[in-house]
């Protein structure tokens, strides 16, 4: 194996353990604005992750020049001029996509998992692992952003993948399957309950997985 | 200099070379995408004009040829819009005008009306709303079929009492489940039409000299 232990704790931890979507419940706002559907859940996720693992990062390398008392304004301020770069970024290559995330992703800055992650370990720990900590929390909460948003899309659309031609660009627009064909669309799942029903159906399937683990 | 005064210092300093630092980056990441976002958004209000307007029917730009509509219950605008002429070997085809309706399910639904220089409707699509999704937004021609249903007609050949949906004894279609965002739409259509018939001299002129 070439991780170390201590890694494999970081990426079992990001990725199951201490979950930012069902276990910390952290950053729930974006998580139940934006997944109605896969594109989007995806997009955000990765921009996300993006955000977190270069903040981790830059945190990390800086950690021990940051006077103790103002270490939050300068955490907020590494996060948002971050946020800010990936919201340009998107804007000018991602039109059509950054049309759709809209306010979510200057909202990034506010997510506070990315916070909770820089405060809790990388001001503290090695740049290397921080931004593993970092990329593998984001990961973590991209694939509950991905499973809720599958879930809502099936039940309500009854596709998978529409509206990646935003994301990829015309050639993708074939890509859309269509889970359940002539599906008339079950619009609880696309409305705001649908993302608390399907983010309560998460958690509980992975108290169910974890009891069974026991 | 007391320590606590150094020390106070040293960390506003601190705070400044970070924000300094992160003001840099910003501005940089700014100059870099200034020109891809400008791009983009000038092909993204050329593409949903042209929509309004039949394919070929004009070579002139678009953009750089609007020019300001008033506020007018008419038009239904909050603020002045636009209007933007379309010409085809400098002579105007059409016009698009910015429109909205304010009665829609869920506030205002901003529209682009584009009419032929002989008053039929060439095109019409909706540009922003809030209308509910799944029900609502139908409107949108991304989601239905139902917004081009008003290409063709004018005053002229559909009179003022057809100007209205199915259901209140017109000649336009509507959603099952949703009535009101149709009739908001169609009511908008009928008096942008207006609003061309009062000023169609001025609005075709446009910048020509």
């Amino acid at each position: 194996m070439m991780f170390s232990q201590e890694a494999r704790d970081i990426i079992y931890n990001g990725l199951w353990k201490q979950n930012p979507g069902i276990i910390q419940l952290l950053g729930l706002c974006p998580l139940l604005a934006i997944s109605n559907n896969v594109v989007n859940a995806l997009s955000l996720g990765l921009a996300t992750t993006l955000v977190m693992a270069v903040a981790s990062g830059s945190v990390a390398v800086i950690r021990n020049v940051i006077p103790h008392e103002i270490r939050i304004p300068a955490f907020v301020l590494i996060i948002a001029a971050l946020v800010t770069v990936v919201e340009l970024a998107m804007h000018a290559w991602m039109h059509a996509l950054y049309i759709v995330l809209g306010v979510f992703i200057p909202l990034i800055t506010t997510n506070c998992i990315v916070l909770a992650r820089v405060e809790a370990f990388a001001s503290k720990r090695s740049t290397a692992h921080s931004m593993l900590d970092a990329t593998m929390m984001g990961l973590g909460l991209t694939g509950v952003l991905v499973a809720l948003g599958g879930m809502r899309e099936i039940v309500g659309k009854g596709t998978l993948f529409s509206g990646i031609d935003l994301a990829l660009g015309p050639m993708a627009k074939g890509w859309v399957i269509p889970v359940i064909p002539d599906y008339q669309g079950l619009l609880i799942a696309i409305l705001p309950p649908g993302a608390f029903i399907g983010l309560g159906l998460l958690i509980a399937l992975r108290n169910v997985l974890q009891e069974r683990g026991n | 200099m007391t320590p606590a005064i150094r020390e106070t210092l040293s960390t506003a300093l601190t705070l400044l070379v970070f924000s300094v630092v992160g003001a840099g980056l910003l501005s940089g990441a700014y100059t870099l995408t200034r020109p891809a976002i400008e791009a983009s958004e000038l092909a993204e209000k050329l593409a949903l004009i042209a929509q309004t307007l039949p394919p070929g029917s004009f070579d002139n730009d678009l953009v750089g040829d609007a020019r300001p509509l008033p506020v007018d219950a008419l038009l239904g605008l909050k603020r002045p819009g636009l209007s933007y002429v379309a010409r085809k070997a400098g002579n105007t085809t059409a016009v698009v005008l910015e429109a909205a309706a304010p009665d829609g399910y869920a506030g205002e639904i901003r529209l682009l009306v584009g009419i032929h220089a002989d008053g039929r409707i060439a095109g019409v699509r909706v540009t922003a709303h809030r209308e509910t999704p799944g029900l609502g937004d139908t409107i949108e021609i991304a989601k239905n079929r139902w917004i081009t249903q008003f290409d063709g007609h004018s005053l002229g050949d559909t009179p003022d009492k057809d100007w209205q949906v199915r259901k209140d004894g017109g000649r336009f279609d509507y959603m099952a489940g949703a009535t009101i965002t149709p009739r908001a739409v169609v009511k908008a259509t009928h008096k942008a039409l207006q609003y061309f018939a009062a000023h169609r001299d001025e609005l075709l002129q446009g910048t020509q000299p």
